[in-house]
């Protein structure tokens, strides 16, 4: 009688499945992978209390305004920045901001107690109004990095609709 | 091959964007180039996405009236309340679409701010440079 020691037996690898499976992952990792550019946030932080009643803080600074007009159609028709007009040029509106902040800024530091307010009609596509956050807030220098401008960014109370 | 196969599995696993629940389809939210991903995790962060129509989702939720996410903020408050925290800790991340009017942004804010937040986040996609 023939005894077969196990040590000489030969385990064979079964490598079709584990091809099968391995495909199988493969085409469901690229079926679900899909190009998502990057999401980003700009923070505002206003408390109900900025616009209601209650004693004012007199020692923060007076806001610059930024009015943003709308068009019929609800396309940019006129930005003002204290009452001068830029027409519908946000990158006048960011130089004009890079000129307000004191020449000796140094970048991240003088902006800190500078506040924008965003007065828009309400009928004003919301991307106009993050174009022009995207203007005051800063601008992406040649080596990529982002230079700061205005942090502090909030709203004025809402305009009524037009015509209502 | 199998070699070759695996590098790849591993490449889109890696790749793959799993935080698929904080994007919704239906928003075309604006483009800015200064629109860069948060260093860190956003603090207790609470998503709100504004429709095209003026509709607010909020999760799976969707109300077709800014006015009709009430219910909603309460709850969230509540939630807040039972970890111990104040709506102000919380920010309101806001997924607006482009076409919207702004007045109907503001009018959610002001709702937000009724129920006690004071943190905003206003969404954007990166835009890339050059495009």
């Amino acid at each position: 009688m023939k005894i077969r020691s196990k040590s000489n037996d030969k385990v064979e690898l079964l490598m079709t499945p584990m091809i099968d499976i391995v495909f199988q992952l493969l085409v469901f990792f690229i079926m679900s992978f899909k190009i998502v550019a990057q999401e980003g946030d700009f923070n505002v932080k206003m408390p109900l209390g900025f616009s209601g009643p209650g004693q004012p803080d007199l020692s923060a600074p007076v806001p610059l305004k930024v009015r943003l007009v709308a068009g019929p159609d609800g396309s940019i028709a006129n930005i003002m920045f204290n009452d001068q007009s830029f027409g519908t040029e946000f990158e006048a509106l960011r130089n004009r901001v890079i000129s307000f902040l004191t020449p000796d800024r140094t970048p991240g530091s003088g902006s800190d107690n500078t506040e924008i307010e965003l007065d828009c009609d309400y009928d004003l596509h919301y991307e106009e109004v993050i174009k022009a956050i995207t203007a005051v807030s800063g601008y992406v220098k040649d080596n990529n990095e982002i230079e700061r401008l205005v942090e502090r960014i909030k709203f004025s109370p809402p305009r009524p609709p037009r015509g209502g | 091959m199998i070699d070759m196969v695996f590098q790849l599995i591993a490449f889109f696993m890696v790749l793959l964007n799993f935080n698929e629940a904080d994007v919704n389809e239906e928003i075309s939210l604006p483009l800015s180039v200064l629109a860069r991903p948060p260093d860190g995790p956003i603090e207790k962060p609470i998503t709100l996405h504004l429709r095209n129509d003026g509709g607010v989702m909020i999760g799976a939720e969707s109300v077709p009236t800014v006015a009709g996410i009430k219910p909603y903020l309460r709850f969230e408050t509540d939630q807040l309340t039972i970890e111990n925290k104040r709506p102000r800790d919380a920010t309101v991340i806001i997924r607006a679409d482009r076409a919207v009017p702004t007045g109907k942004v503001q009018e959610l804010i002001k709702v937000c701010q009724e129920a006690g937040f004071e943190k905003f986040a206003l969404r954007a996609k990166e835009e890339i440079r050059g495009h």
